[in-house]
């Protein structure tokens, strides 16, 4: 599609008008980020912070009700009732106000599926081909998506970002949203190989007759066989490539770069994400992970907690992506998906709730954990399952989800409960920068809100 | 002998007739007792009771008697609201777009509503009682729609709001134009292609109305003998230049409803709602001088193109210039979650609580046209009322009963007394031959498919086309 579009010129106006001002008239940086129009490029603002007379919700701990947050270095220097403040740092009266960890979605798209429908070109989600193990999404995501900002002023500053389609996706990505580069955004670039577990689907395509259920078995069966053989291709190729190593008489291994890539995965050094919904897709997954001895993850995960038994034995996580999605039968009970977290905590399984959103709607994340907190799950569960829960199966707890020191400062500060809809965002910090709460809709909102 | 068989069937007769009157009375005569009544046109009343009878609301007030055969449901502690009304919906409809032509106001979804869509029953889980279910937004005008109640496990015929103005979809931009559809080899694509295309078939089908309308009106003042034919695709539109049908119209640009609105002054006639109207903030102060209401998804952007300007303030600023906003769900996922959205606007751009509420009730019943009977908890009204565990604007809150016109569609705890009943069924059910695997595999029986639809229309673009 040729981009002729109207919305995309105003950008560009807006993005014109924003550079001329920033660069003639040398805005400071807070006020000409409001109206550069890259939407996400965002610098904020370092510096030694005290969050003061705060209610302190951290999360690991017991909640502080009068308490300090110190951030400095853009790390938390300290958290506590009796927190000495330095000199220099900026106190912000927190009276009123409850300071929280920032949120974590361990199941997004982030930055690489900006408008799906009728803009081809802003797709990066989908490769072509079925295993496509090199590729990795923090080389897709577009640092300056105006996803990014809409999400982070509701609360929500880190986020795992995955790759989509074939059979083996590519790698995702967990990264912060903050950052004009990439590698500014990185937690951890390539956190794990993303595998759609290969399932029975009767769906052919649109307009297209539904295949024969036995035939999607056969196919089934056939693309599972495929990937196990690519998983023992690596083993081989890693062994090759280790001997070789170790032995340069050897003839010297032609580089693969699609094995190389699933080296670390096969041998079970970093997780691999397997989507699956359905209970006997579970189950392959489980059998899968006993048989290659991969350290694995679920994500998606209706029905999940029917295999209660085997995922908490083989220690799978499972990040759940179906608090904003339909029971699949008709006489499944109609919260059968909202209570899906509550009876994965009570099958004793590690789960982090997720939004599974392509990037726009990421920012509901709180209400998707809401959800399951009005069916079952307990309020503290429910904040847990976006903070701490999915930092630990992001392998990044020693960083993030919590508010301790040490940790990095990505913290929201609120004027309520943190999951409800009606709750403002007051302050946001990300690696302890004090961000403006602007977006895309914020700019737009200015510019029409009092328009006669 | 015979004169036992009178006796017994006297006696049957009279039981028979005891059993009718305690059911009847149970249903129209509850008393809610000690709510938060979020009333939705006065404000909040505290521990405050509800009489309902005969389906309608006769009391609010504080301790209030009850009839001796009377329901008393004990709301301590809950919150009451009115039923939620959906002002876009595709619910119960097992066609939704009538792709062939453009124009299509000879079709109504009337003729394709299925009564046990299952949706129905979740949507009341979900404190939805109404709907306006609409045809999809494929065609420049669509077909006629149908405004519902959603009574589960009752009739097709005792769905429909039989006093409620008769409508119909218009639409505009992407979804008309068609330009986003692949055309199949060996077809040709559709007119209109434009945005240009649209507006043009829309004023030709006026222009073709208004002459049609002539034709029936020379032929009534006898000014011709010959009595023109019936057309039954003008007919609707003829309604709509004689003010008897309200149009809802999808657009997303404001550029876009700007001109339909242009286009209805000219014609002599108003757009009862804009439908989605992601940015209709730009414009609204043009939407409150033509006096169209407005109803739109809360925050839903960026997943086409013509949606990347959508913001969350959308109902704020429409709010703050007077214009009706309602919000609706277009999705039977989204529609089990209105009182969410209707919560969001106060968190964009500052809309009181009532209003906020109104967005999802009053306002959508006004829109409808269908205010005089529900929309809000007043004397007189409809009893289409949710019972809720916590404020409908938490997001722990969740409904616990659901009632339409003063009786009980949903009712949480008899929902799960049941669970288990229904999972025993389902597991002799799956025992039987019919329902194994085919081919004596090892798989698990294959699941029946949800329902009977083509593509869910809007909603189907934002779940990327699972529906």
């Amino acid at each position: 599609m040729k981009i002729t579009n109207y919305e995309l010129r105003i950008t560009n106006f807006i993005l014109l008008v924003g550079l001329l001002l920033s660069s003639v008239f040398c805005l400071p940086s807070s006020v000409a980020a409001q109206s550069d129009g890259s939407q996400q490029n965002v610098i904020g603002r370092a510096g030694t912070f005290a969050i003061t007379n705060a209610r302190i919700v951290t999360v690991s701990g017991a909640v502080i009700e009068n308490g300090t947050v110190l951030i400095q270095d853009g790390k938390i220097a300290a958290v506590g009732a009796n927190v000495s403040v330095p000199g220099n740092a900026e106190r912000i009266d927190g009276k009123g106000l409850s300071v929280y960890p920032g949120m974590i979605d361990a199941g997004t798209n982030m930055g690489l599926a900006e408008i799906t429908l009728g803009a081809n070109a802003t797709m990066d989600l989908i490769e072509s081909g079925d295993m496509n193990a090199n590729a990795k999404a923090i080389t897709g995501i577009n640092p300056h998506s105006s996803h990014i900002n809409v999400t982070r002023v509701n609360g929500i500053t880190t986020v795992l970002s995955y790759p989509a389609g074939g059979v083996i996706s590519g790698q995702a990505a967990v990264i912060n949203l903050w950052g004009a580069t990439q590698n500014e955004m990185a937690v951890v670039p390539t956190f794990g190989l993303v595998i759609n577990f290969p399932r029975i689907a009767t769906f052919s395509g649109f307009g297209q007759p539904q295949l024969e259920f036995s035939e999607a078995v056969k196919r089934r069966d056939q693309r599972l066989e495929d990937l196990k053989k690519v998983f023992k291709d690596a083993e081989s190729y890693g062994r090759i490539r280790d001997a070789y190593a170790k032995d340069k008489t050897l003839p010297a291994p032609k580089t693969d770069l699609k094995l190389e890539a699933m080296v670390p995965y096969v041998r079970g050094e970093k997780p691999v994400i397997f989507t699956a919904e359905r209970e006997r897709d579970i189950r392959g997954v489980i059998k899968f992970i006993e048989e290659t001895k991969v350290k694995g993850i679920i994500v998606g995960g209706q029905e999940a907690w029917k295999a209660g038994d085997g995922l908490k034995r083989n220690n799978i996580a499972v990040i759940y992506t179906n608090i904003y999605n339909l029971p699949v039968r008709d006489d499944d009970s109609y919260d059968y998906l909202f209570e899906a977290p509550s009876k994965l905590q009570q099958a004793g399984v590690k789960f982090a709730i997720a939004t599974g959103d392509g990037g726009g709607e990421v920012r509901d994340l709180p209400y998707h954990a809401g959800l399951a907190g009005a069916y079952g799950l307990s309020k503290d569960d429910a904040l847990k399952s976006v903070t701490l829960y999915p930092a630990q199966i992001l392998g990044i707890a020693d960083r993030l989800g919590s508010i301790e020191q040490g940790k990095i400062a990505n913290i929201v500060v609120t004027d309520g409960d943190l999951l409800e809809p009606r709750t403002n965002i007051k302050y946001l910090f990300i690696n302890g920068r004090l961000l403006p709460l602007t977006s895309r809709h914020t700019e737009l909102y200015e510019q029409f809100k009092d328009r006669k | 002998m015979k004169k036992q068989i009178i006796f017994f069937l006297l006696v049957a007769l009279c039981l028979a007739n005891a059993n009718l009157s305690v059911l009847a009375q149970s249903k129209t005569e509850i008393l809610i007792r000690n709510a938060t009544i979020l009333t939705a046109a006065k404000g909040t009343l505290e521990n405050s009771d509800i009489l309902i009878q005969n389906g309608k609301i006769a009391r609010i007030g504080k301790n209030l008697n009850a009839p001796a055969n009377a329901q008393i449901i004990d709301a301590s502690g809950k919150f009451v609201s009115p039923g939620i009304i959906d002002c876009h919906s595709h619910s119960m409809l097992d066609a939704i777009n009538e792709f062939s032509f453009s124009v299509t106001s000879m079709t109504t979804v009337k003729d394709a509503l299925n009564p046990r869509d299952i949706s129905i029953y979740r949507a009341l889980a979900g404190g939805v009682t109404a709907g306006n279910l609409l045809h999809g937004s494929a065609n420049s005008i669509g077909g006629l729609n149908a405004v519902v109640k959603f009574k589960w496990g009752k009739p097709v015929e005792d769905f429909l709001v039989s006093d409620a103005p008769p409508g119909i979809k218009f639409a505009l931009g992407e979804n008309p134009k068609r330009t986003h559809v692949q055309v199949q080899p060996g077809q040709t694509a559709r007119y209109p292609r434009t945005r240009m295309g649209v507006m043009e078939t829309i004023r030709d089908a006026f222009v073709r109305a208004r002459e049609y309308k002539q034709s029936w009106d020379d032929f009534r003042a006898k000014k011709t003998k010959i009595q023109p034919r019936t057309d039954l695709e003008l007919q609707p539109l003829v309604e709509i230049l004689e003010g008897k049908r309200l149009v809802h119209a999808h657009g997303y640009r404001s550029d876009e409803h700007l001109n339909l609105m242009m286009l209805a002054d000219e014609f002599g006639f108003k757009i009862a709602t804009l439908q989605h109207g992601l940015e209709a903030y730009k414009i609204a102060p043009e939407i409150a001088k033509h006096g169209a209401g407005v109803s739109i998804f809360v925050d839903s952007w960026s997943y086409k193109l013509e949606a990347y300007d959508s913001i969350p303030y959308n109902a704020a600023i429409l709010w703050k210039n007077g214009v009706s906003v309602s919000i609706n769900s277009d999705s039977d996922e989204r529609m089990r979650r209105l009182n969410l959205d209707a919560a969001k606007v106060m968190k964009y751009g500052g809309v009181p609580e009532e209003e906020a509420l109104k967005m999802i009730t009053l306002n959508a019943a006004r829109q409808l046209g269908i205010d005089k009977r529900t929309g809000s908890v007043e004397v007189g009204k409809d009893a289409d009322l949710v019972i809720w565990n916590a404020h409908p604007f938490s997001v722990y809150s969740r409904p616990e009963m659901t009632l339409i016109e003063g009786e009980i569609f949903f009712d949480r705890t008899k929902d799960i007394q049941r669970r288990a009943e229904l999972e025993r069924e389902r597991q002799e059910l799956e025992k039987l031959d019919v329902n194994k695997p085919a081919g004596g595999g090892t798989t698990q029986p294959r699941i029946p498919s949800e329902k009977r639809t083509e593509d869910r229309d809007e909603a189907s673009f934002q779940d990327g086309g699972n529906n």
